[in-house]
């Protein structure tokens, strides 16, 4: 029999979903809104007999998903905005050393310790490869408990097929606020890919030593490996890109948003729609791979776009990059913890469409 | 069917159960729902909030901003209800702690007794119960028929000792909205 629906937090459905895709090693250090996370995966990794370390820091949480990772293991580790800054380099490192690991930030507000409460101004760092140097990885962007579950139990498979961190893009909403969700089966690990890359065990098998990192002195062979890189992340806009659409072709304007922004947004589309004004909404799920062609075919077909953020602007910089000026893109953003309502948004497409 | 509902009391009467139970019930009754607590930087004493939904269809945004309900469990909760609350909406107040009218001449008011309900019962810490019976009656968003069933689901086996009287409480409450 299938298992009942359960009403999560948001946090602790993510924790749940990393269990049961087969996470072996989990690092956290507490930070709200994310504390649940760390905390049910305190308490539970542990009834599976896999490793939980609450580190002394989030710089040492992130090196512990390397090594982790480096040796084989389903890696993981979570925070939330301050800590995700500190975790950039170690991010870096895997990106370096195409290390698979999730990543989970359940976005706060900013800059700075800024506030609890929640937040969407980590995008330009979570999608442009926050640390240094030139990487990217893959972000999930959730607008639900349910597709936290989802995505996070995805992310796991992602990480090793393209051998790169993943990150899961949530915000303080997702993670604290409960919905019935319906969790994926758990993971048998036995049936989890095989690392032949992975750093260890080599005495066993009488195999050459394997080296896992993201060092080289050499500049021809730095620049062919990140290039090869480069070739992978091309497959990855090819394969991964995914987004969901509401009302797209009836519509004059489109909102795009992610995460709760998104849900805001389809509020305000359905307000609209009862006073006879048909507006669409294109929400991205992965934020990088960013949607792109899909905003350019539509603004090729002169729609425009109204982006939707609880920030001062980050995803629309996508949205005009993508439109390349074929296409009127405007912006709605609140930030410092405020959650734009679906009324001020409802305003905003009032405004721009005279209706 | 959406019934967005906004909860506030003082930390300790049981808001955050009282919303969590709620969403539970509904979705035990087939309903999408939401529950989004306000989470701030307080301790004891201070003001816990709650917003709400339960719908027959998918729900947008979870924030509730103009609610179709609200529910007041103390003084200090009705400046903050009266404030949200949707034209013609319906204001739930516990009479037993506010003891003063609404502003709101729009709303729909229903006064329960919850403490001292509760406190016949046996308990005032199910005030809270109380309040969830009579918002079920006066929304009919959340039926909580069935009740006996979903609640034994909700808690750990140690507090099943607990339910016929948060049954009872229920069951006054749905019965004391006229």
């Amino acid at each position: 029999m299938a298992e009942e629906k359960r009403l999560m937090k948001g946090n602790e459905a993510i924790a749940e979903a990393a269990i049961r895709a087969g996470c072996t090693a989990y690092f956290g250090y507490p930070i709200t809104p994310q504390n649940e996370l760390t905390a049910y995966m305190a308490k539970h990794m542990l009834d599976h007999k896999r490793t939980f370390i609450q580190a002394e820091s989030e710089v040492a949480a992130i090196n512990m998903v390397y090594g982790a990772a480096a040796a084989g293991a389903r890696s993981m580790t979570s925070s939330s905005s301050p800590g995700m800054s500190l975790k950039q380099e170690g991010i870096s490192y895997c990106c370096g050393a195409d290390l698979p690991c999730v990543l989970v930030n359940v976005a706060r507000s900013g800059p700075g310790l800024g506030g609890i409460s929640p937040g969407q101004a980590d995008y330009f760092q979570s999608t442009r490869g926050g640390g240094h140097g030139d990487y990217f990885h893959l972000v999930l962007a959730p607008k639900s408990v349910q597709e936290a579950a989802e995505l996070t139990y995805e992310a796991f498979d992602l990480a090793d097929k393209w051998r790169m961190p993943v990150m899961i893009l949530a915000d303080g909403l997702i993670g604290q606020m409960m919905e019935g969700v319906n969790l994926p089966a758990q993971r048998d690990l036995a049936t989890l890919p095989k690392k032949p890359w992975a750093a260890g065990g080599q005495a066993k098998d009488h195999r050459p030593i394997n080296h896992v990192t993201s060092i080289n002195l050499v500049p021809a062979e730095l620049e062919a490996s990140v290039k090869a890189r480069f070739k992978r992340y091309d497959e990855i806009k090819a394969q991964e890109v995914r987004y969901e659409e509401v009302n797209i072709d009836k519509a004059e304007l489109v909102l795009v948003g992610y995460g709760t922004g998104a849900r805001v947004a389809l509020g305000a589309l359905e307000m609209a729609k009862k006073l006879g004004i048909e507006v669409g909404l294109l929400r991205p799920v992965t934020l990088w791979p960013f949607p792109e062609k899909r905003v350019a075919e539509l603004a090729a077909k002169g729609k425009k776009f109204l982006a939707v953020e609880m920030s001062m602007g980050q995803m629309v910089e996508d949205v005009k990059l993508a439109a390349a000026g074929k296409a009127e893109v405007n912006f709605y953003g609140r930030c410092g913890g405020m959650i734009p309502t679906e009324e001020e948004v409802l305003a905003e497409i009032r405004r721009l469409l005279k209706k | 069917m959406t019934e967005k509902t906004f909860m506030a009391g003082f930390g300790g009467q049981g808001i955050i159960s009282l919303g969590q139970l709620w969403v539970y019930c509904g979705m035990k009754e087939g309903k999408e729902v939401t529950f989004f607590p306000f989470y701030g930087a307080e301790k004891r004493g201070g003001v816990a909030r709650a917003s709400v939904i339960v719908s027959d269809h998918e729900i947008a945004s979870p924030l509730v901003t103009s609610p179709d309900s609200a529910v007041v469990m103390n003084m200090d909760s009705l400046p903050l209800c009266e404030e949200v609350l949707k034209e013609g909406g319906t204001l739930l107040i516990n009479s037993s702690l506010v003891k003063v009218d609404t502003k709101r001449k729009d709303a729909k008011v229903i006064k329960i007794p919850c403490n001292e309900i509760a406190e016949e019962i046996g308990d005032v810490k199910i005030a809270n119960m109380v309040m969830m019976g009579a918002l079920s009656k006066a929304t009919g968003a959340v039926a909580l028929d069935k009740l006996e069933a979903i609640l034994k689901s909700f808690f750990p086996e140690n507090k099943h000792k607990f339910i016929p009287m948060n049954m009872k409480a229920i069951e006054a409450g749905r019965a004391a909205v006229k």
